[in-house]
C-alpha cells in the first residue's frame, strides 16, 4: 500500500501522483475507501465502515470494494 | 441518515481521452423509462426480458415521412415492403395499410404475404433463388417477377407455355454508382452488356413481356449521389429497350438502400451528421427522373426501402446481469441478449439507453451476452456509469432485420409486442418454449433413455 501513501487526494477526488506525473479522478466514495486504505484499514474493515457511512447492504459494499480494488491494481497503485 | 451511496470509480485523466469523450460524452447514457408512453418496468414485467418493442406511431410517421419524400416529387410512386427487413405480421400488415405492397425474395416470404392478403399482383418477386414451383404460382397470380439468372429467363418461359400466360417480368440489373461494396452478384451486369444480352435473349424468346427495370444497389448506403447515377443508367437502358423493341418500360424499381439514423462500425460521426435526410435521396433520384425522362413519360418508380423504415421503430429492452472488470481496466457487463438476437450488432453501435439515474462517473465497458461464445459481443464501445444488476439497457434502433436474421441458439428467443398509437401494448410475437424447439424433433425409439 506504499505507493497509496504518495498520493495527493483532494476531497473532490482529484488525485495526483508525483512520482508518475499521472492524475485520476475518484468520486466520493473511491475517496472514502482511499482514505481508509491509505491509514490501513482492511478489507473487513472498509466493508464495515461503508455499510456504516453509506447504509448500503454488506453484499454490495463487499462486491464494489473488489471493482474498485481492481481498478487500482490496472492504474498500478496497489499490488 | 446516510451519505447517498455511488459505487466507487476512480479513472485515470488522459489528455487525449478527455477531449473525445470528456466527462458529459456524447455517447454518454440517456436515461429512458418509457417508450411511448409505455414504463420500461411494466413492459419487463408483463412480458419479460429481453424484449422487442415496436413502436407503431414511429413506424407509421416514418412510413409516411419516407413515401412523401417521393410523392410530392414524382407522380407515379409505390412502395414496396422488404419482407426480410422485418416480416412480423403486424409489421407487415401496418406497412400494407399505409399502402405498401410487399417485396419478397423467397417462397415462404411470397406465402406469408399472400397468407396476410396480399394479391398476387401486389408482389414484387426478387432473389437470385426462385424455385419454378414458386415462379408457376407468381405467374399464375399476376406477381412481378425481377428476373436474376439466364435460367431463371428459360424457367419462365417454360412456366408461360405450361400455364399459356405471357407473364410481365423485369430484370435486375447491377452496375458500378461509385459505391463500394458494388453487389455485381446479382442480376445483369450494365457495363459489361450482359444487361443488354439479357434484354435481348428475352426478346429473342417471345415469350415474356420486359416491363421493368430493377436494381438494388447495397444498404445503408450514404451518398445520395449513387442514386442519381444509377436512375440515369436504368432510363438510358430504359429507353434503349424501348426503342429497340417493342416493350414499355411501365417500372423503374430503385431497390432500397437509405440509411437509418443508426450508427455504423467504422463511421465516428454521429449519425445526425453522417446520414443524408431521406429528402436528399428524394431529390436527387425524381430530379434525375424527371430531367432523364422523355416528355409526358412517367414509368412508375418503385422503392423496395427496409431499414430506413423500420428500424428506428424498434427497441431492444435487455437486463445487467452481472459485471465484471476486465483485465485490461475495462468494465464488462453481462447481458440476458446476445447476439443471435441482435444480428445487427456486427455492423452497428447502437443507442444504449438505461432505465434508470445512475450516480457516478461513465467509463468506457463492453456489453456481453449470454451465449458462452466468445464473439457475443453486443457493443465493444458503450460508455456508461457503474451500473447496478438489474438495470435495464434500452438498445435501438433493432427494428430491421433483427426479428428476421434472429437465430435460436441455447436460449429461447424473447417475446416482440406492439405498442399502438393509443398507448396499449399487444404481443405480436409470442416467447418461444421448448416445445416450439422440439416439436420437429423425432428420437428414434431405439434412442429413447431407459428409466
Ligand atoms: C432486393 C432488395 N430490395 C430491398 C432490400 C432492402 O434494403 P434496405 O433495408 O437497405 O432498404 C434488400 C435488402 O437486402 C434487397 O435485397
Amino acid at each position: 500500500m506504499n505507493r497509496l501513501a504518495r498520493l495527493a487526494i483532494s476531497d473532490e477526488g482529484f488525485i495526483f501522483d508525483p512520482e508518475t506525473g499521472n492524475s485520476y479522478t475518484t468520486n466520493s466514495t473511491g475517496v472514502f475507501i482511499l482514505n481508509l486504505l491509505k491509514s490501513g484499514a482492511d478489507e473487513d474493515e472498509i466493508v464495515k465502515a461503508l455499510v456504516e457511512e453509506y447504509g448500503v447492504d454488506e453484499e454490495e459494499a463487499r462486491r464494489d470494494l473488489y471493482d474498485f480494488l481492481e481498478q487500482l491494481r490496472v492504474y498500478r497503485l496497489i499490488d | 441518515m446516510a451519505k447517498r451511496y455511488e459505487k466507487p470509480v476512480i479513472h485515470r485523466l488522459q489528455m487525449g481521452m478527455m477531449n473525445k469523450f470528456g466527462f458529459a460524452s456524447p455517447f454518454g447514457a440517456r436515461v429512458r423509462k418509457h417508450i411511448d408512453g409505455v414504463a420500461i418496468d411494466e413492459l419487463v414485467e408483463r412480458f419479460g426480458s429481453p424484449l422487442f418493442v415496436f413502436s407503431e406511431r414511429r413506424l407509421r410517421q416514418k412510413f409516411r415521412e419516407v413515401k412523401n419524400a417521393f410523392t410530392l416529387r414524382y407522380p407515379n410512386v409505390e412502395f414496396s415492403w422488404s419482407y426480410k427487413t422485418n416480416y412480423l405480421d403486424a409489421i407487415a400488415a401496418i406497412l400494407h395499410d399505409e399502402g405498401a405492397t410487399a417485396e419478397v425474395v423467397s417462397e415462404f416470404e411470397y406465402e406469408k404475404a399472400r397468407r396476410l392478403g396480399v394479391p398476387g399482383e401486389q408482389i414484387i418477386y426478387n432473389g437470385p433463388y426462385k424455385p419454378i414451383d414458386s415462379l408457376r404460382v407468381a405467374v399464375k397470380e399476376g406477381a412481378r417477377i425481377n428476373i436474376d439468372t439466364f435460367e431463371e429467363i428459360a424457367d419462365l418461359e417454360q412456366v408461360a407455355d405450361e400455364l399459356g400466360i405471357r407473364p410481365k417480368v423485369a430484370i435486375r440489373v447491377n452496375m458500378d454508382t461509385g459505391i463500394h461494396p458494388r453487389w455485381s452478384r446479382f442480376g445483369f451486369n450494365y457495363e459489361n452488356g450482359q444487361a443488354w444480352d439479357a434484354v435481348k435473349r428475352i426478346a429473342m424468346g417471345g415469350k415474356l413481356d420486359l416491363v421493368g427495370l430493377h436494381c438494388h444497389m447495397g444498404t445503408f448506403i450514404l451518398k445520395p449521389e449513387a442514386y442519381e447515377i444509377e436512375v440515369k443508367k436504368l432510363v438510358d437502358l430504359a429507353y434503349r429497350i424501348e426503342d429497340e423493341y417493342d416493350f414499355k418500360i411501365e417500372y423503374i424499381d430503385v431497390g432500397g438502400g437509405f440509411p437509418s439514423r443508426n450508427r455504423l462500425k467504422g463511421i465516428y460521426l454521429p449519425p445526425d451528421v453522417a446520414v443524408p435526410p431521406i429528402d436528399e435521396y428524394a431529390e436527387r433520384i425524381t430530379t434525375a427522373l424527371l430531367s432523364s425522362l422523355r416528355p409526358g413519360d412517367y414509368p412508375k418508380l418503385i422503392l423496395e426501402s427496409g431499414r430506413a423504415i423500420v428500424d428506428e421503430s424498434g427497441f431492444l429492452i435487455t437486463t445487467v446481469h452481472a459485471s465484471k472488470r476486465l483485465p485490461d481496466g475495462r468494465r464488462g457487463y453481462v447481458l440476458d441478449a446476445g447476439v443471435n438476437i441482435l444480428f445487427t450488432a456486427f455492423w452497428y453501435h447502437f443507442n444504449v439507453e438505461i432505465d434508470r439515474e445512475v450516480q457516478g462517473a461513465a467509463e468506457p465497458c463492453i456489453l456481453y451476452g449470454p451465449l458462452c461464445m466468445n464473439i457475443d459481443v453486443v457493443d465493444d464501445r458503450a460508455y456508461l456509469p457503474p451500473l447496478p444488476r438489474g438495470t435495464r439497457l434500452i438498445l435501438s434502433p433493432v427494428g430491421a432485420y433483427n426479428v428476421t436474421q434472429w437465430m435460436q441458439f441455447i436460449r429461447y428467443r424473447p417475446a416482440v409486442v406492439l405498442v399502438g398509437e393509443d398507448g396499449k401494448v399487444e404481443l405480436i410475437r409470442e416467447a418461444e418454449s421448448l416445445e416450439d424447439i422440439v416439436r420437429r424433433e423425432r428420437l428414434p425409439e431405439r434412442l429413447k433413455l431407459k428409466g
